[in-house]
């Protein structure tokens, strides 16, 4: 993983450095976040992907300022911020329970950010119509906020995070409390704010498909550490360790001797003998064991050769797909995605014996 | 179908002690009131329908006297009692748990605790002494020691209000440039008045019906209207006494019941 800049970058909205948040003293002490460093970049869609408990909420309050790291620096557009209280911090949230205030409208909600920067009236008049257009809340405005819809809730707190246009948008899962039509409609509207305004969003997230469709880069967390940043064809075609194959999609692992390394690319003996070539995992240490990963749609179930080969064991029909689970020769199971078509079958049935053909290129090798 | 071999909502026998206990409570007073109504002298025996002894109470100087004196004092002695209370739950409830912090609960509510008579005696041997030391002898002392009598009954509703309270919303202020002063005003008081006005209605009720700290602590003539009637009873008692008792009592459940509305609308 390559170490962000230490030095002040202008392209740079918030560098993350070396951040440990411990909880808590002596035997009892839990640390939240170890070692964390991420940089995320100007107008960007920055997604922190990872289960609940890995400490996305955490290191999203220390960039709030509602919590100091036990070590490391954040620095915002270059410079540190640990001295400034949240209310000094040019950054505003939507929190995953929206905490919109229960004793004022949906317009007084929208208008407290402004009217705390001492905004003229007019000026603030101006502002909360223009945010509560872009959220389609118009005719709501004179509600109070226990009269609305939890989807109404999350467009509120959304104009009220961003009616003072802050240079960074925190927003901690706030599509989770939505049912799922909702939920896809709204990752839309989010991503077509975002680059309306132009505002660098750091959203955080434990829904791998949500993280893949809205943003420009994730950060796969898990226990407090960040594993991998990259690009979501990075992180879906070239994940790093197991943990990120494994919470991505769904993969197949081999386990696999190391042959050799030439101009980066890996030479790996499977089980059944033969030799492949894979892509390298960054950060990858060499070892003479190997994990190798292939996507379920990046092979091919054949009758004769292949690679690999084994028995069907399972077909399971998907509609726009069929998994076919072949129980391969040396005792795992391997997962095989094959597009349906109208005219033919996927053209196997339970028990029989099939090769499976991995496509040129599919094969990553894991750093772990 | 088959009855249920036990049910949590049919208890045998309770509704007769329910009965018994309602009647027990509430027959006595049902009793003083309608005698307050009584034409005769006496506390026994009806002598018709009249409102004499409203109008003798009325007019009785030592009444108003203690019934004004026993507002000032309850009024007073809560608002200061409220304020003092949500100062300290707002510290107690607003920085994250340390050691002695539970200690600290304890303490604000030792005097739910003490024995009245106990802080009776302790306030009679000290405010002598204060009495001697400066000359004043006003309602002061009756004030602070209703004052500090009804810290804990403020305390109480204030704090569960404020940690029943959404953190997030004061995080949400902070986030939207409030200082804390405007945190404070904007978010945290009008979510917590609720809790201030319980606070203060309890506080109230409480230091206007105290009987044994005030007649330790008041001076000559400062009689409260509670000191005032167990005075009376010491003496000849005529209906008088039920007259005022309805009169008080009919004060407490308006009170209450406003408050209780005010609270309601402001939740
Ligand atoms: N104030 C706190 N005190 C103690 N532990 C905490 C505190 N806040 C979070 N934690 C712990 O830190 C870990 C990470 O929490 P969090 O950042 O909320 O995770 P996530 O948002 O990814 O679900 C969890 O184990 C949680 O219990
Ligand atoms: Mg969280």
């Amino acid at each position: 993983m390559p170490e962000p800049s230490p030095v002040p970058d202008a392209r740079i909205a918030v560098d993350c450095h070396g951040i440990v948040k411990q909880f808590g003293e002596g035997p009892r002490a839990l640390r939240a976040l170890d070692n964390v460093s991420v940089a995320i970049r100007e107008n960007e869609f920055f997604t922190l992907l990872g289960p609940s408990g890995c400490g996305k909420t955490t290191l999203l309050r220390m960039i709030a300022g509602f919590e100091y790291p036990t070590e490391g620096t954040i620095r915002l557009h270059g410079e540190d911020i640990a001295g400034l209280p949240p209310f000094k911090r040019p950054i505003n949230t939507v929190f995953q329970s929206y905490a919109l205030f229960p004793h004022l409208t949906v317009w007084e909600n929208v208008a407290f950010g402004l009217q705390m920067l001492g905004w003229a009236k007019g000026k603030i008049e101006a502002r909360v119509a223009e945010m509560l257009k872009l959220v389609h809340m118009e005719e709501l405005a004179q509600r109070r906020t226990d009269q609305i819809s939890g989807g109404q809730a999350q467009r509120v707190a959304l104009a009220r995070a961003l009616a003072p246009a802050p240079k960074v948008l925190l927003l901690d899962e706030p599509l989770s409390a939505l049912d799922y039509k909702l939920r896809k409609e709204m990752q839309i509207e989010l991503k077509r704010m975002q680059s309306e305004t132009g505002i660098t969003f750091i959203f955080v997230t434990h829904d791998q498909e949500e993280a893949l469709t809205m943003s420009d880069r994730i950060a796969v967390m898990s226990k407090g550490r960040v594993l991998q940043v990259g690009t979501p064809w990075d992180i879906y075609d070239k994940p790093a360790e197991r943990f990120v194959a494994d919470f991505i999609g769904e993969t197949n692992f081999l386990s696999a001797a190391m042959v050799g390394i030439e101009e980066g690319v890996a030479r790996v003996r499977l089980p059944s003998g033969i030799e492949i070539s894979a892509s390298l995992a960054e950060g990858y240490r060499p070892a003479g064991e190997a994990t190798v990963v292939v996507r379920p749609e990046h092979a091919r179930m054949v009758t004769t050769g292949g690679q690999l080969s084994g028995v069907v064991e399972n077909i399971v029909y998907f509609g726009t797909d069929t998994h076919i689970h072949v129980k391969l020769d040396q005792g795992s199971t391997f997962m095989v995605r094959q597009q349906n078509s109208r005219s033919k079958s996927c053209g196997a049935s339970v028990g029989d014996r099939v090769g499976i053909d991995i496509a040129p290129d599919a094969a990553q090798v894991l750093r772990d | 179908m088959a009855k249920p071999r036990f049910d949590i909502r049919v208890q045998p026998g309770f509704g007769t002690v329910a009965l018994f206990t309602f009647a027990m409570l509430y027959l006595p007073i049902a009793t003083l009131v309608v005698y307050a109504f009584n034409a005769s002298d006496s506390l026994s025996s009806w002598g018709g329908f009249s409102l004499h002894w409203f109008y003798e109470a009325a007019e009785n100087q030592a009444v108003q006297d203690a019934a004004w004196r026993s507002l000032i004092i309850a009024v007073s002695a809560a608002t200061m009692a409220t304020i003092a209370a949500t100062m300290a739950a707002l510290a107690t409830t607003r920085t994250p748990p340390y050691p002695g912090l539970s200690f600290k609960y304890a303490f604000i509510n030792l005097p739910l605790m003490v024995p009245e008579i106990v802080t009776a005696v302790a306030l009679l041997i000290v405010f002598a002494k204060v009495k001697v030391w400066t000359g004043y002898s006003g309602l002061g002392y009756l004030i602070l020691a209703h004052t500090a009598f009804c810290i804990p009954f403020a305390y109480l509703p204030i704090r569960a209000r404020l940690e029943g309270m959404d953190q997030s919303l004061e995080r949400a202020a902070a986030d939207l440039y409030a200082p804390p002063w405007q945190v404070f005003r904007r978010v945290t008081l009008p979510l917590l008045r609720p809790g201030i006005i319980a606070g203060f209605m309890l506080a109230f009720v409480i230091s206007l019906d105290d009987v044994v700290i005030s007649e330790f602590v008041k001076s000559g003539g400062q009689d409260t209207l509670p000191t005032y009637m167990l005075g009376q009873l010491r003496r000849a008692v005529t209906p008088e006494i039920n007259a005022i008792a309805a009169a008080f009592l009919v004060l407490s459940v308006a009170l209450v019941t406003v408050f209780f509305f005010i609270n309601r609308k402001k939740a």
